[in-house]
Parts: structure tokens; C-alpha cells; sequence
């Protein structure tokens, strides 16, 4: 891809991130808003500022870019342009995962991914098995019915978990089931970035063999991937960045399905410039949900999966038609 | 070269082995054909050279390597594999196509260079497919795409070229250039192998045909030593005469009505 598109990318997220500090309950002017980063200012406008959206905006883009490297690894290595976490049950796993550790009184910074990743962990795993039992994994909407059915099954086990759970259930259930950005403290967003991190370079790492994978595991095996090893890595890698997402901002459907697509729209075709540019890309998408989340309808906040459910569903039918 | 020795693959939960103890050898400088009906292990060989399926007992080597315990980079230096089917779901340019071919020359963060392009140039010229290099895959006919993936072959740089079914989806003219281009190939110094159940087509191209049933090798040597009634008949299991093209002397099957 041409470095003017990069570019394009940058200032895109570069918008958005001014937007999400700029915009809310109380506008900020833009230079205001230079001016509380550094420190100088208004103390109300600092407050707002450092205090309350600068971590949203950090943890926006965070989970942006872990939902759309996630989804660029899973679409090339399964081969299907509809793969993404959200459908594929893998997020709803890794919600189950965050769920049991926060009943278990687990709520730790440094657990709560781990708790995640376990779950999303299993999810993959059910996926796969569920789509082989019915002899489809190469059949993209097979998958996708396979994921459903795993995503069902884990919204239920959260209900029965928070149900027990007492007083501010039905606020938490909705929020690990609709996602928000909103409490995002330093501690938990130090830990997830350093996850994310890890995830996303391991990714890029691998991109050669997603690249490869995308032909074929006969087809990569005769390039010199090891294709089952290598496909389990990655299948990890996107349920890491996955679950650092849940444990994060709760489950934010389809900007793994998006993102990566629109990446590939711009002429991005190499798997390490797909993910590279969904990463950008999705947390420039991410955190413009966010604004428009806690703008259309304030003082009241929309749950930011709905916001991105509502740009995702029919980006999704537009595909299955495409795909079938 | 390829050498097969006794291999055995079995797949779970089948109930027969896909391949039985079957040997054979592919020698660089002509084209070696396996030939077959289907399920008699054909697919097989190919899956098995490339480390997708495991033998039971027996060996694949190829030249030196023994391709059970192979480095798969390593190999795929030598060994390069035109699989039966290959269809891209999300399409790319030729050149970044047939740029995958260079793959295995390059660890995770090692940059392909101009020398890259250099062999790509190289062997989108050799398969025909050079003035196709800056179109997309998704824009390829059946046998533009053939040539293209032929070209991703060659630009691994190995001396030795499996293809399985490579003229499937082709018309007459395009089947023909790519065997010619296959034969060239094989006179070049190259060990070919074929997998194909086009037998008349074979019997013309290749110095060695190997014919397998059941995972077994019935028959094996030159196309008059394999194209022979009393050796096809039993494995095809249908009535069939051979006769001999009176334009190119190659040996032809007719398959005969039953009635």
C-alpha cells in the first residue's frame, strides 16, 4: 500500500482520537484539549481530560486494534471473509472466561486477560469441532453457524453465572454483553496494552504463514508451512488479542468483520500490511463508536456494541451475499 | 528425484490403507506420471510429500531428504508442489502471487529484495504468464490461473515439480501448452511428477507411468509396458481396448460400450 494511504490511516485515527477527547456531555476545544493534556488549564477541563476520556480513548483503540488484527488473522487463515471473533463465539468465550474469574473474586489487572484467554481458548476449540462434526469447516457459513452456536451457548452461561452474583448484576451483565469503554483505569489498561502487544507482534511475526495458509493447507504445506502448528498458533494469537479486548471493554461485535475488509478496500493485500492497517484501523473505528456512543443520545450513553452491531450488521449482509 | 519405498499411509477411521506398501521412483530428466483410478492413492503420494499426512511405515525421500522428518522450509526449497485445487479468497495481484513462491528463501523479518523479483520476472516468462503479472488472480481463466501457479512453482527454485490433476478446467490447446512446457521442464534436468488420471494424454509426455490400485503398485515402466488391456483392465474395471494413435504412435485406451 502507498505511503499516502498510511498516511490517511494515521489521520484518521489521529481525528478520531481528537474527536474522543474533544467531544461528551461537556464539549472541550480542541486547543483546550492540547492544553489539559499537558497539564495547563481549566482544572474542570483537566479533570475530564486526563481523567475520564483520555484512558476511554486509550482503551477505544485498544480494543479496536486487537478486534481487527483478530479478525485479519482469522479471516485469512480460515479462509472466509465473514470470520471474526464476535460471530465466531471466540469473544463470547473469553467473556464466560472473565466472567468465572470475576465470580471466583478474581479481578486482578494482570488475571483478568488471563481468565479471558482461557475462555476464548476453549471457544476456538468448540468452534472448530462443532464446524468439523458437520463436515464444514471449509464452508464459511457452516463456521459461522458453528460460532453462533458457541456465542448462544456462552451468553447463557453468563446469565447463570452474574444471576447469583448480586447486587449491580443485570449493570454488569449488559456491560460484558454490550460493551463499553466507559471506567477504564490505568492499572487495567497498562496490563492490557502489554498483552495486546505481545499479541500483535507474535501476529505479525506469523504474517508469512497466514499469507501462505490463504492457499490452502495443502497448498502452504507444499510452501514449507507446518500447517497444523501453525494454524494453532495463530488461532491462540487471535483469541489473545480477542480476549485482552473482553476483559477490556466487554464483547464489541463485528470490527473484526469490518475492518479488515475496508483494510483490503484500500488495496492492502500482504497479511502483515492487513493487520498492520486493521489495527490502525480499527482503533480509529473503535474510538469514533465511542464518541458517537456518548454523543447521539447524551446525557444517556448507548452501549458500544450496539454502536458497532449497527455499522456491522449490514456490512455482514452485504458480505454473506457476496460470500454465498 | 523422488524415491517412494513401501509406503503406507493409513487415515483414520478408514478402513483400507490409501496406500499399501507402495514403491517407486521419479528420476530428474523426464516426466514421471502416477496414474490411477480414484481412491487409489494418488492424492496421497502428493499429500504425503508435502508432510500433510503420515506414513505408517515406509519412506518418502526426496533427492536426499527424507520428507517425514524434513525441515518443511527447507524443503519446499527443493520440493515444489502444484496442489489439485487452489482457489484464493481474498485475490491477489500475479506478481504478490507468484512473489508466495520466494517464501521459503525468507525467515519472518527478512525483507524480499530485488533478487525476488528478479526470479519471479524469471519464471512468470518461463510458464507464459509474464504479460499476466499485473493482473489479479480473481481475473485469471483456468488456464492463465494453471500457468500463474506453475510460475509460483518454479520461482521456489527447486529442481524437483509435483503437480497433481494439472490440466483439470483446461481446454485442449491450454492442456497441451502445459504439458509441452512440463516436458521442457523435465529435459531441463528436473524431476517431474505427475498425478493424473488423464492416461492417453500421459501416455504421450511421460517416460515413466505408474499405475496405482488400492494403494498398491500394479504396474510401473515405460507407457507401452503400462498401456497394455490385460494391465488396465483389472484395475479400471470396465471394458477397454488400446490401440495406437495413428497420427503420433502413442499407445491410446478406448474405454468400450458395456452394450
Amino acid at each position: 500500500m502507498s505511503l499516502s494511504r498510511w498516511l490517511l490511516l494515521a489521520v484518521a485515527l489521529v481525528a478520531a482520537c481528537a474527536a474522543g477527547l474533544a467531544l461528551g456531555p461537556v464539549p472541550i476545544a480542541p486547543g483546550d484539549v492540547v492544553r489539559a493534556l499537558v497539564g495547563a488549564g481549566e482544572p474542570q477541563a483537566i479533570a475530564i481530560v486526563r481523567d475520564l476520556r483520555l484512558s476511554r480513548v486509550v482503551l477505544a483503540m485498544i480494543t479496536g486494534a486487537g478486534l481487527g488484527m483478530s479478525g485479519a488473522a482469522l479471516q485469512g487463515t480460515l479462509r472466509n471473509a465473514l470470520a471474526e471473533p464476535y460471530l465466531l463465539g471466540v469473544s463470547g468465550g473469553a467473556a464466560v472466561g472473565a466472567v468465572l474469574a470475576v465470580v471466583a473474586g478474581l479481578t486482578a489487572a494482570v488475571a483478568l486477560p488471563v481468565a479471558a484467554f482461557a475462555g476464548a481458548a476453549c471457544a476456538v476449540v468448540l468452534v472448530l469441532l462443532v464446524a468439523r462434526a458437520a463436515r464444514g469447516r471449509a464452508d464459511p457459513r457452516i463456521l459461522l453457524m458453528a460460532g453462533v452456536v458457541v456465542g448462544a451457548f456462552a451468553n447463557a452461561a453468563i446469565m447463570v453465572l452474574l444471576a447469583g452474583a448480586g447486587e449491580g448484576t443485570v449493570r454488569s451483565a449488559l456491560w460484558w454483553m454490550m460493551g463499553s469503554v466507559a471506567g477504564a483505569d490505568w492499572a487495567t489498561i497498562r496490563w492490557l496494552t502489554l498483552y495486546a502487544l505481545g499479541g500483535g507482534v507474535a501476529l505479525v511475526a506469523v504474517a508469512r504463514d497466514i499469507d501462505l495458509l490463504a492457499l490452502g493447507e495443502d497448498a502452504a504445506a507444499g510452501l514449507g508451512v507446518h500447517v497444523a502448528g501453525a494454524t494453532r498458533r495463530i488461532f491462540l494469537l487471535a483469541a489473545l488479542l480477542a480476549a485482552v479486548t473482553v476483559a477490556g471493554a466487554g464483547l464489541v461485535g463485528f470490527v473484526g468483520l469490518v475492518v479488515p475488509a475496508l483494510a483490503r478496500a484500500l488495496g492492502v493485500r500482504r497479511a502483515r500490511e492487513v493487520l498492520l492497517a486493521s489495527a490502525v484501523l480499527g482503533a480509529a473505528l473503535v474510538v469514533g463508536a465511542d464518541v458517537v456512543a456518548r454523543t447521539v443520545r447524551a446525557p444517556a450513553e448507548l452501549p458500544l456494541g450496539a454502536v458497532t452491531a449497527l455499522i456491522g450488521v449490514p456490512f455482514f449482509l452485504v458480505r454473506l451475499r457476496r460470500v454465498s | 528425484m523422488i524415491s517412494v519405498a513401501n509406503a503406507v499411509v493409513r487415515y483414520p477411521g478408514a478402513r483400507d490403507n490409501a496406500l499399501d506398501g507402495a514403491s517407486f521412483e521419479a528420476r530428474p530428466g523426464c516426466v514421471t506420471a502416477v496414474v490411477g483410478p480414484n481412491g487409489s492413492g494418488k492424492s496421497t503420494v502428493v499429500r504425503t510429500l508435502v508432510g500433510q499426512v503420515e506414513l505408517a511405515s515406509g519412506s518418502m525421500r526426496v533427492g536426499a531428504v527424507d520428507v517425514a522428518s524434513a525441515d518443511r522450509r527447507a524443503l519446499a526449497r527443493t520440493l515444489a508442489v502444484v496442489t489439485q485445487r487452489e482457489e484464493l479468497t481474498f485475490p491477489l495481484p500475479v506478481r504478490d502471487y507468484v512473489m508466495l513462491g520466494r517464501y521459503p528463501h525468507h525467515g519472518a523479518w527478512s525483507a524480499l529484495g530485488p533478487a525476488d523479483a528478479t526470479l519471479v520476472d524469471a519464471a512468470a516468462a518461463r510458464t507464459g504468464a509474464a504479460e499476466l503479472i499485473d493482473r489479479r488472480t480473481d481475473e485469471l481463466s483456468g488456464g492463465e490461473w494453471q500457468r500463474v501457479r506453475l510460475a509460483r512453482a518454479l520461482a521456489q527454485g527447486g529442481d524437483v515439480l509435483v503437480l497433481d490433476e494439472p490440466g483439470t478446467f483446461l481446454d485442449v490447446a491450454h492442456e497441451m501448452a502445459l504439458f509441452e512446457l512440463l516436458d521442457t521442464l523435465a529435459r531441463e534436468g528436473r524431476t517431474v511428477l505427475l498425478v493424473s488420471h488423464q492416461l492417453n494424454l500421459v501416455a504421450r509426455f511421460a517416460a515413466h507411468i505408474v499405475l496405482l490400485d488400492h494403494g498398491r503398485v500394479v504396474a510401473a515402466g515405460s507407457p507401452a509396458d503400462v498401456m497394455r488391456g490385460v494391465v488396465l483392465e483389472p484395475v479400471y474395471h470396465w471394458p477397454l481396448v488400446i490401440s495406437r494413435d495413428p497420427a503420433v504412435g502413442a499407445p491410446v485406451l478406448v474405454p468400450l460400450r458395456k452394450r
